[in-house]
């Protein structure tokens, strides 16, 4: 009953709220309204306060893996990072190129801060706890992320400027090509379930083998290739390092943004950082066992505090990745896409359905592995451009 | 409820419809060509119709508008050539449209409200893989096959040039 109560406790918060006095008597239409209010004012001071954190931790951590200290003068610890950075980004003068088409530039981050707000009301953060809980939940979240591509292709044209419309293209084109293995990949999630409901998808990796090991998908070889493969897309499609090439900013300034300043510049980056959340918050949901605990005897901890532990562990790796890897190359990238991504990821639809067919034992376990390293394997062998690598030979320097 | 935000959805997609139809520059016009089908998807929705309101955004704003877009960046510059005001376009415009009120006038429309069972997700893939899963599969194959053309279109380009 205890545990409940602490399960509950923002659902319940949320009911009481709704029968206080001045609402309880209202017509149906305003408890509607003011029912989604809550939810969206819930959802935005979560994620912005997320925001602010992960905006001064990564530059703590990236700090750390570099042997920096990182920031560290504003605050305990530097923790008043963000609302300094915050002040800085809005008494910014706002700078508009003379020759820019004004009203696309000006829709540009408005329209890319939507849909990433958007996209993060699908997802169960815990027990009766999806903000925005549709049937078709995992397609509303492609759909509005589809439109993202709209928004920076806005920025980069309505810059007139060769370097915003070159990063936009480039932004374009990788978001085209990882939104193919994404949805794959979210495929045999929806196949095995049988919903597109991402409350359905969590409800399905309830349960445990031996009280211990959990039956999230990410535990079964389909499902852990198909995780792997999900979160490199997710890295392309919140255009982090080391696939960043549409803001290279060795290269073309900083892409679609160049143009941009104060707190336009400020939106795009809150954006980008949402969609992280939110490829990741999907990624938690369909492989990860959403809000599930990972042992059976951790069930009395909240199932919200499990689905940020695990949202935080995903941006930890997203952090880590980025102090670890250099950029790839554009060809690279696309290359990657097409000849290993998408192959792979149909790979896992057919392991999944082997899985199911063979009763979702150890027979299919071992079946779907099996499947998944030969497709792995000729993939691999097929794809090595037998390039021979040796010590480099310096013709006109020592 | 449903009325008013039938009234605003209206106003905006014919707002959009027509900027689409009468903005002078191409890109504007194909972004509010994209705001239009977002309305129509928001038509679908306010009918109940989610699945394919999400995938009217999916294709049209997130694949169509955007290859729209695409489209007009590769293909011409901004050149500001002044409309000469074009009769034939009318011709058509007015023959299409007469066509539409023609087949519209036409059917009989019924106008009590048909009994039907809400159309979940769920039902709409049960329907597909059970009663249409031979139309499902040739619509597969002619868009596969679409696709081999296309690559087979870009393959020859590469060819002849090398």
């Amino acid at each position: 009953m205890n545990n409940d109560f602490l399960d509950q406790i923002f659902v319940g918060a949320k009911q009481w709220l709704l029968s206080l006095r001045p609402l309880a008597r209202a017509p149906d239409l305003v408890i509607q309204i003011a029912s989604s209010l809550i939810n969206i004012f819930a959802l935005l001071g979560v994620f912005l306060t997320l925001f602010a954190l992960i905006s001064v931790l990564e530059r703590k951590i990236l700090g750390r893996m570099q042997n920096r200290y990182g920031p560290n003068r504003v605050g305990p610890f530097g923790l008043f990072q963000p609302v300094a950075d915050g002040i800085k980004m809005l008494i910014k003068e706002d700078i508009v190129p003379a020759r820019a088409d004004k009203i696309v530039h000006f829709l540009a981050p408005i329209l890319i801060a939507a849909t990433a707000i958007l996209a993060l009301g699908v997802i169960p953060y815990g027990r009766n706890m999806t903000p925005f809980a549709i049937d078709g939940g995992i397609l509303f979240f492609f759909a509005v992320g589809s439109t993202t591509e709209l928004a920076v292709f806005m920025a980069g044209w309505g810059s007139n400027n060769k370097f915003s419309m070159l990063g936009a293209m480039r932004a374009i084109a990788q978001m085209i090509s990882y939104e193919l293995p994404l949805i794959i990949t979210t495929l045999p999630v929806v196949m095995v379930v049988g919903s597109l409901s991402p409350d359905a998808i969590v409800a399905g990796q309830n349960g445990y083998t031996f009280g211990a090991v959990p039956h999230w998908f990410v535990a079964t070889p389909w499902g852990a290739a198909a995780f792997i493969l999900f979160f490199v897309s997710g890295l392309v499609e919140s255009n982090r390092t080391p696939f960043d090439v549409p803001e290279g900013e060795s290269e073309i300034v900083a892409g679609h943004m160049t143009e941009y300043s104060g707190f336009k510049y400020a939106t795009f980056f809150m954006a980008e950082y949402f969609g992280m959340f939110a490829i990741s918050g999907l990624a938690v949901t369909l492989f990860l066992g959403g809000w599930h605990a990972p042992i059976g005897g951790l069930q009395f901890i909240p199932s919200y505090i499990w689905f940020f532990a695990k949202l935080s562990a995903l941006l930890f790796v997203y952090i880590w990745v980025r102090g670890t890897l250099p950029r790839t190359r554009v060809d690279q990238i696309m290359n990657f896409a097409w000849k290993f991504m998408l192959p792979m990821a149909f790979t896992c639809v057919v392991a999944a359905a082997v899985w199911h067919y063979q009763g979702r034992g150890l027979a299919g376990w071992l079946w779907s592995l099996a499947i998944i390293i030969v497709v792995y394997i000729v993939l691999s062998r097929m794809l090595d451009t037998r390039k021979k690598f040796a010590t480099r030979i310096y013709r006109f320097a020592e | 409820m449903s009325t008013a935000a039938f009234i605003i959805i209206t106003i905006l997609t014919l707002a959009a419809a027509l900027a689409a139809a009468s903005l002078p520059k191409l890109i504007h016009a194909a972004l509010s060509f994209a705001v239009a089908l977002v309305g129509v998807a928001a038509f679908f929705f306010l009918l109940g119709a989610e699945f394919v309101g999400l995938v009217q955004v999916f294709v049209y704003v997130g694949a169509v508008a955007v290859l729209i877009v695409f489209t007009i960046l590769l293909t011409r510059r901004d050149a500001a050539t002044p409309d000469k005001f074009n009769w034939a376009g009318v011709v058509a415009a007015i023959a299409v449209f007469g066509g539409l009120v023609w087949a519209i006038l036409k059917t009989p429309l019924t106008v009590a409200a048909l009994q039907i069972e809400a159309l979940t997700v769920k039902r709409i893939g049960e329907v597909l893989m059970t009663n249409y899963v031979w139309p499902l599969q040739c619509v597969g194959l002619v868009l596969t096959a679409a696709l081999i053309g296309a690559l087979i279109l870009v393959m020859e380009e590469k060819n002849s040039k090398s």
